[in-house]
């Protein structure tokens, strides 16, 4: 294995999840392009931030990758095995290493599971434990995540959704995983607790050795926790830097519209600055846009743009972008615009 | 820009409560505010803070039972809104005050086109005939920036996506060029660029119409480039009141203070820990004797566990329900002068 390799906890290739719609007895079916070739490295102990708006493919990525859904293509290593090809019985020994924070705190629990059972039933399951020593293993688990272990009888509906995610954070640990998908752990709870949890997931992080793969649209969280960001759009990935680099030099329309459109909590420069607003929505991605799937909102789109596809490629070091009109010599679009070049890149 | 040429709503010591079968949740307990023509109000609190049922109320539309406007009086232009029969109320709500509600997918009326909800409001209100109701109702769809209006008007609301259907609320919403308009989370269910989109309209649609607004948020953010005063709610109460920027600048109160720091600054170094209020926030049905916030504050002291705090006036505009608003406020003003 090459050291590169090493490095990397996962490693995905070309990964695609096509879901079929429609189609009957006269009308031939569609598919929904969900993740359309996406390849990209998770470096061990890192935190790999996704981003992008809603319908772009990044939970369904998150979920390919622990076969949550079945991929259609493509492959994803992790220890030198291909998860993507793995059989299922193969694949359930894997989701001990493997694990999930879901969104929403309120339907991933079960309801009428006690606190303690649903903490203490991956432990079961996988043969981790057995009998007093899972009690003492969950309340162990209870007291790492910030829960009082006085509550382990307690059932899901009982707590608040800052305990639940805490609730749902312990039985993702409760396995010792080494990878967890947090697909918008924060982002149906409170701005107070929204930083407890942002924290937690950090200590946890420095603990335990984790790796995070982070699903966000919340980019400020995004900048906070990630060491790398992604940036996907239409099931592609277009974007991939240092967190600190892209939002300090955003190199794709896109990134510099998203991180424009945030709104920042301090209103001299709310009222200073010019914000990027893009028109209209995403475009349905049964049906993306030939050539850059951004092209019908980017307002650098040329002729070509509706014709190539644009690779992934480097164009600062460690900075890659896909956009035809840039490339490591002419690395900033404005400028390439206002001089008049076309394509300089791919 | 803003006009101010007199008040156009005034709430005044506004309590609501709710019988449960928990005891009597205070949901509001006693809030006060004036809001000038053109100008927009940004009320932030966490979920549970009060921050809706203070303009539900004003708007008149607290279920009863279980809930009711126990005090206060709520004067909007001239009129006093809780000495209103209902079918007064009804007059003035949708046609002279307007609401938009957090989540477009379940405010419209899944089984109606998007032009019969539309022209059902200025039928009713404007007196409108069918022909100037549809001409109307195309017209808002256009002011509200959807562009092929005329083919997209006999849809149904499953052919619009999120952002497009908040459009149409807010099209629905000013149809009658209403003077007061509520908005409650109009962005929270959208994204960021859609959400970007959205709060570039209502800054429009006021600066050309000079509605004036309400726009109730958790996201700092948004308010902050929005709007000219806030109010911070927490457990029914308001914890502070003040110009917006001043509130940023200068927060007189721990709550505020605590909510502007725990969010992720884009200029902060990654890795370092995020300030974090701690614990959780109190159960409205059995609050404690003293301030509500008291667990989970980093100035607390003895008194604040056994007295309810006054509401200081820091100065003319700027006041905090604390016991130490005047030492958080000097400490706000030094670490404004240090940066």
């Amino acid at each position: 294995m090459s050291e590169t390799n090493e490095k990397n906890i996962i490693s995905i290739q070309d990964l695609k999840v096509h879901y079929k719609v429609g189609g009957g007895l006269f009308t031939a079916a569609k598919y929904v392009k969900a993740v359309d070739g996406v390849t990209l490295d998770i470096e061990k102990g890192e935190t790999l931030g996704l981003v992008g708006e809603s319908g772009c493919g990044k939970s369904t990525l998150g979920k390919a990758i622990l076969r949550l859904t079945e991929p259609t293509d493509g492959k994803v290593f992790y220890k030198g095995k291909d998860l993507a090809h793995l059989p299922q019985s193969a694949m359930r020994e894997q989701r001990k290493h493997l694990q999930m924070i879901f969104q929403d705190p309120y339907a991933s629990l079960n309801p009428r599971m006690t606190v303690g059972n649903i903490i203490g039933e991956p432990i079961r399951t996988f043969g981790l434990a057995n009998g007093k020593s899972v009690e003492s293993k969950v309340q162990e688990l209870m007291e790492t995540v910030g829960l009082s272990r006085r509550f382990v009888k307690r059932y899901p509906h009982e707590f608040s959704g800052g305990q639940r995610q805490r609730i749902g954070i312990a039985r993702a640990l409760a396995v010792d995983p080494e990878f967890i998908v947090a697909d918008e752990p924060i982002s149906a709870l409170d701005v107070s607790i929204q930083a407890q949890i942002m924290n937690l997931m950090e200590r946890l992080q420095a603990e335990k050795n984790l790796t995070y793969l982070f699903i966000s649209h919340d980019l400020r969280a995004v900048r906070h926790l990630s060491d790398r960001v992604a940036v996907m759009y239409l099931g592609r990935i277009v974007e991939l830097a240092d967190g600190r680099e892209v939002y300090r030099d955003p190199l794709m329309p896109y990134t510099k519209a998203l991180i424009s459109a945030v709104p920042v909590p301090d209103p001299e420069i709310e009222a200073a600055r010019e914000r990027i607003i893009l028109t209209g929505d995403v475009p349905s991605p049964i049906n993306p846009p030939s050539g850059c799937p951004f092209h019908t909102r980017c307002r650098y789109a040329i002729q070509e743009c509706k014709e190539i596809v644009p690779k992934l490629v480097e164009i600062k070091p460690l900075h890659l972008a896909a956009c035809i009109r840039i490339s490591p010599q002419y690395p900033h679009i404005e400028e390439n615009s206002k001089q008049g070049l076309g394509v300089v890149g791919n | 820009m803003t006009n101010h040429n007199g008040t156009i709503l005034t709430v005044n010591d506004l309590k609501t409560y709710f019988q449960t079968e928990d005891g009597i949740v205070k949901a509001v307990d006693g809030i006060s505010f004036q809001l000038q023509k053109g100008e927009t109000l940004g009320i932030v609190g966490e979920s549970g803070s009060g921050k809706s049922v203070t303009n539900l109320s004003v708007m008149r539309l607290i279920p009863e039972p279980p809930g009711k406007i126990v005090n206060g009086d709520i004067i909007f232009d001239g009129i006093d809104v809780r000495e209103l029969a209902i079918d007064e109320v009804r007059k003035i709500r949708g046609k002279r005050m307007a609401m938009i509600f957090q989540d477009p997918m379940t405010s419209l009326n899944p089984f109606l086109r998007i032009s019969s909800q539309l022209m059902e409001v200025t039928r009713l209100h404007l007196g409108h005939n069918k022909k100037q109701a549809y001409d109307h109702a195309i017209k808002m769809l256009k002011t509200v920036g959807i562009s092929d209006a005329e083919e997209r008007i006999d849809s149904y609301p499953h052919e619009f996506s999120g952002g497009m259907r908040q459009r149409v609320m807010i099209a629905m919403a000013l149809s009658c060029d209403p003077e007061l308009l509520i908005a409650d989370e109009p962005t929270t269910a959208l994204d960021v660029t859609i959400q970007a989109q959205i709060l570039e309209l209502i800054k429009d649609l006021k600066a050309r119409m000079g509605t004036s607004v309400i726009l109730i948020t958790h996201d700092l953010g948004v308010v902050a480039g929005m709007t000219e005063k806030i109010i911070v709610m927490y457990a029914g109460k308001v914890f502070e009141q003040a110009p917006t920027r001043e509130l940023f600048a200068t927060p007189a109160n721990p709550y505020t203070k605590g909510l502007l720091k725990s969010v992720p600054d884009p200029a902060h170094e990654q890795g370092k820990e995020l300030y974090q209020i701690p614990g959780l926030p109190p159960d409205v049905a059995h609050l404690p004797p003293g301030c509500p916030f008291a667990e989970r504050c980093g100035y607390v002291q003895e008194i604040c566990r056994t007295e309810y705090p006054p509401f200081i006036q820091i100065n003319e505009d700027h006041h905090s329900l604390c016991h130490f608003a005047r030492e958080v406020y000097a400490e706000s003003v030094q670490e404004r002068q240090a940066k």
